[in-house]
């Protein structure tokens, strides 16, 4: 069973390997309305795959797709992390 | 929607486009619309085949490429628009798409329909641009791609209820291999025949994922697993140690092909054309005539093909790490370091490529997705040591860098050579870091990158990819070059100048150069140069090396009437050459670092600026690079002169 803390967090801080669903994207700007379009939609489940070498950009997975975003833009995406379990 | 159209744009005419675009109205006109790694380049392909015409949309650095294909007696005409996430767009290059769609750019008619590529093995986040392109109202049909790998992944597609759920015809293709294409043709053919959705799906992005996840609920009735093969790969490619060793690996190796192995066919093409050369001035009497066709022409055509071999290997390389999707990786790995100066992790590639050549260098930013990174890239890309510095350096550190030895092996030439690229690199840093804050203001645009599945590219697309950027450059910077390499020629042979009789044949071409127009150019820009230590002849030599930089050491030696490519003896020459008001060294210190310095930096190459006239598709970009490289040169030269004849004294 998955259960939904309810703290939520930003998308940058989520540990790799972690998994989440998509609680908000920060309004307004025009980079907002790209993750949007890209799928960080609230609802989504989401995971944080894996950081490059030099620390940024992080890889996540999220609707069949593998994307990177740096933690500039993964700052303006909340997240609620799924507790580790069984994953979605 | 709101396609929001950048206010104004230049009204210059998509050339190469106009007439045949508008001669046969009654073709059917289909946009291809897809997002990035969605199989849409490869289904364009197999398409039109090799019938693609390419060229720029008019104010944008956005490339134009159309195809045609015959179905039913019909011509249909495949504008292949660039690859976008959304139809909402965050910058004037993206609104490209939705203005051709709106029919909103001068000479582009609006498609009468829509052809939409979706990856069949990520539908839930393909549907969300589907969905807004159907909100257009146009006449739409579904392309699936990537069936193969979604029935490799234990998916299953049921297309019929895909087709069902959104209102519009579907159709599953393997475009490389040519499934399902024949019966997508047909289907084009008849757009009038297309269902069309009842309801169009939400404009909420919110509702319209809500609308994605229940048609691909419906149209999937079993999910693709996981992708283990690009899993076991990225374990090692992305790899924090070995992912880092093999990007080194990758690069080292690229740059290798680029800079050396090109070598011996450039030199090969080198050698063809001056023995075409010489067979020219035996076959044809002495003159004007036997001088145009050698030294003008034949000269001019071989600094077009020489750079062949390199964009060749450049594009063959370049096309097949990007269709592998090894590209988006090493951007991964590597983004961290150019975003501290303001680039994304492809401009690396391009800067590393600008090392042999900024030729391909420049052309290799067509792999930047953003357009704002991309111009700040080519921008910055010619500071980079290019190889055709190379002769230069040697001339002038050969002659008056003592080689001594500084500590163990490493001598003293050796570090100023190494100094000079230190200095090139640095600055373009610095430039790139200005450059993006000053140049294009406004917020910056977001950064995100799909690492696609590993995949094998198809020989023949990837040949073919490979021949159009080839023929691309030929057509688009070779014309250029070729113009400007007869142009410079004639300034330096008119007006003609009877040698006096008796005088040896190098004295005669020294009277011929210093006579020319360019030799009158080299006198009358003294006056600006004079500051930086440089006398007329450095001046005619700076203005021949505008056809390419290494062109100054064959001026040089023809003014200091050196016969043949005796470089020892030009060496000499420039040593022992003494002011005639002072009777000191002309090539002093402070003289030499300055034409050293002045070499860091000017943009002395019609080759480089030919290809970014031709990336950027204007002439503003190539004007403003050669005048801030130039400002920047003459003014480091200033200083370098000041500051080494200040050491010197």
């Amino acid at each position: 069973m998955e259960s939904h803390s309810d703290a939520t967090m930003a998308l940058a801080g989520l540990p790799i390997g972690a998994a989440a669903v998509v609680e908000s994207v920060e309004a307004g700007s025009p980079v907002s309305r790209r993750l949007l379009d890209l799928g960080f939609v609230p609802g989504t489940p989401v995971r944080a795959l894996r950081r490059a070498p030099l620390g940024d950009p992080t890889l996540y997975e999220l609707r069949g797709t593998q994307l990177c975003l740096r933690r500039t833009e993964a700052a303006r995406v909340r997240v609620r992390p799924v507790s580790a379990g069984v994953r979605p | 929607m709101s396609p929001a159209a950048p206010a104004a744009l230049p009204g210059e005419a998509p050339d190469a486009f106009a007439a045949p675009a508008t001669a046969d109205a009654r073709a059917l006109r289909v946009g291809l619309l897809g997002s990035p790694n969605s199989g849409k380049t490869t289904l364009f392909n197999a398409l039109t085949g090799l019938r693609a015409r390419v060229g720029n949309y008019p104010g944008v650095t956005v490339e134009r490429r159309e195809g045609e294909a015959e179905v039913d007696g019909r011509r249909l005409v495949v504008i292949d628009l660039p690859g976008t996430y959304s139809l909402e767009p965050i910058s004037p290059d993206e609104a490209v798409v939705a203005r051709v769609l709106a029919g909103d750019v001068p000479g582009v008619p609006a498609p009468d329909a829509v052809l939409v590529t979706a990856d069949a093995c990520s539908l839930e986040r393909s549907l969300l641009f589907v969905g807004q392109v159907l909100r257009l109202g146009l006449p739409t049909c579904l392309a699936v791609t990537m069936t193969d790998e979604l029935h490799a992944r234990g998916g299953r597609l049921d297309l019929a209820r895909l087709s069902a759920a959104l209102g519009v015809p579907v159709v599953g293709v393997v475009g490389h291999r040519g499934l399902g294409v024949a019966e997508l043709r047909r289907l084009l053919a008849h757009p009038e025949r297309w269902s069309r959705p009842v309801v169009p799906p939400p404009a909420d992005v919110g509702a319209r994922a809500g609308w994605a996840d229940s048609v691909t609920a419906r149209a999937l009735p079993a999910r693709p697993a996981p992708d283990r093969r690009t899993a076991r790969i990225d374990a090692v490619v992305l790899h924090p140690l070995w992912g880092t060793l093999l990007f080194a690996a990758v690069m080292v190796v690229f740059f290798q092909l680029i800079f050396a192995w090109a070598e011996p066919a450039m030199n090969a093409i080198e050698a063809a054309v001056s023995s075409a050369q010489g067979a020219t001035r035996e076959a044809l009497p002495r003159g004007l005539l036997a001088d145009f066709l050698a030294n003008g022409l034949l000269a001019g055509v071989g600094s077009v093909v020489v750079f062949l071999p390199q964009i060749l290997i450049l594009f063959g390389v370049l096309y097949l790490l990007e269709d592998l999707g090894y590209m988006a990786r090493a951007a991964f790995v590597v983004d961290r370091a150019m975003g501290r100066i303001g680039l994304e992790g492809r401009a690396f590639v391009a800067l590393l490529s600008s090392y042999a050549c900024a030729v391909p260098g420049i052309m290799a930013t067509r792999t930047i997705p953003s357009p704002r990174n991309r111009l700040v890239t080519i921008l910055v890309a010619p500071l980079m040591t290019c190889s055709a510095r190379l002769p230069v350096y040697a001339l002038l550190i050969g002659a008056f860098v003592p080689a001594r030895a500084v500590w163990g092996p490493i001598g003293l030439r050796g570090l100023v050579l190494l100094g000079l690229y230190v200095l090139g690199a640095a600055t373009a840093v610095a430039a790139a870091a200005v450059l993006k804050r000053t140049l294009v203001p406004g917020e910056g645009l977001p950064f995100y990158l799909e690492l696609p599945p590993y995949r094998v590219p198809p020989l023949r697309l990837w040949l073919l990819q490979v021949w159009s950027a080839a023929r691309a450059f030929l057509r688009r910077a070779g014309t250029i070059i070729l113009v400007v390499s007869i142009v410079l020629w004639g300034l330096l042979s008119f007006p003609r100048v009877e040698a006096p009789s008796g005088a040896s044949e190098s004295e005669a071409a020294r009277l011929a150069v210093e006579r020319s127009a360019a030799g009158r150019l080299g006198r009358a820009i003294e006056p600006a140069i004079a500051p930086l230590g440089f006398d007329w002849k450095i001046g005619v030599g700076l203005v021949a090396s505008l056809a390419a930089r290494e062109v100054i050491v064959a001026t040089l030696a023809q003014v200091y009437a050196i016969s043949g490519d005796d470089e020892g003896s030009l060496r000499d020459a420039i040593r022992a050459d003494r002011d005639p008001r002072t009777g000191r060294p002309l090539f002093t210190p402070a003289t030499v670092a300055a034409l050293l310095v002045f070499f860091v930096f000017a943009l002395q190459c019609t080759s480089t600026l030919a290809v970014m006239r031709r990336e950027t598709n204007s002439w503003r970009w190539p004007a403003f690079a050669f005048g801030y490289l130039f400002v920047l040169a003459w003014s480091a030269s200033f200083l370098a002169h000041r500051l080494v004849g200040w050491i010197a004294a």
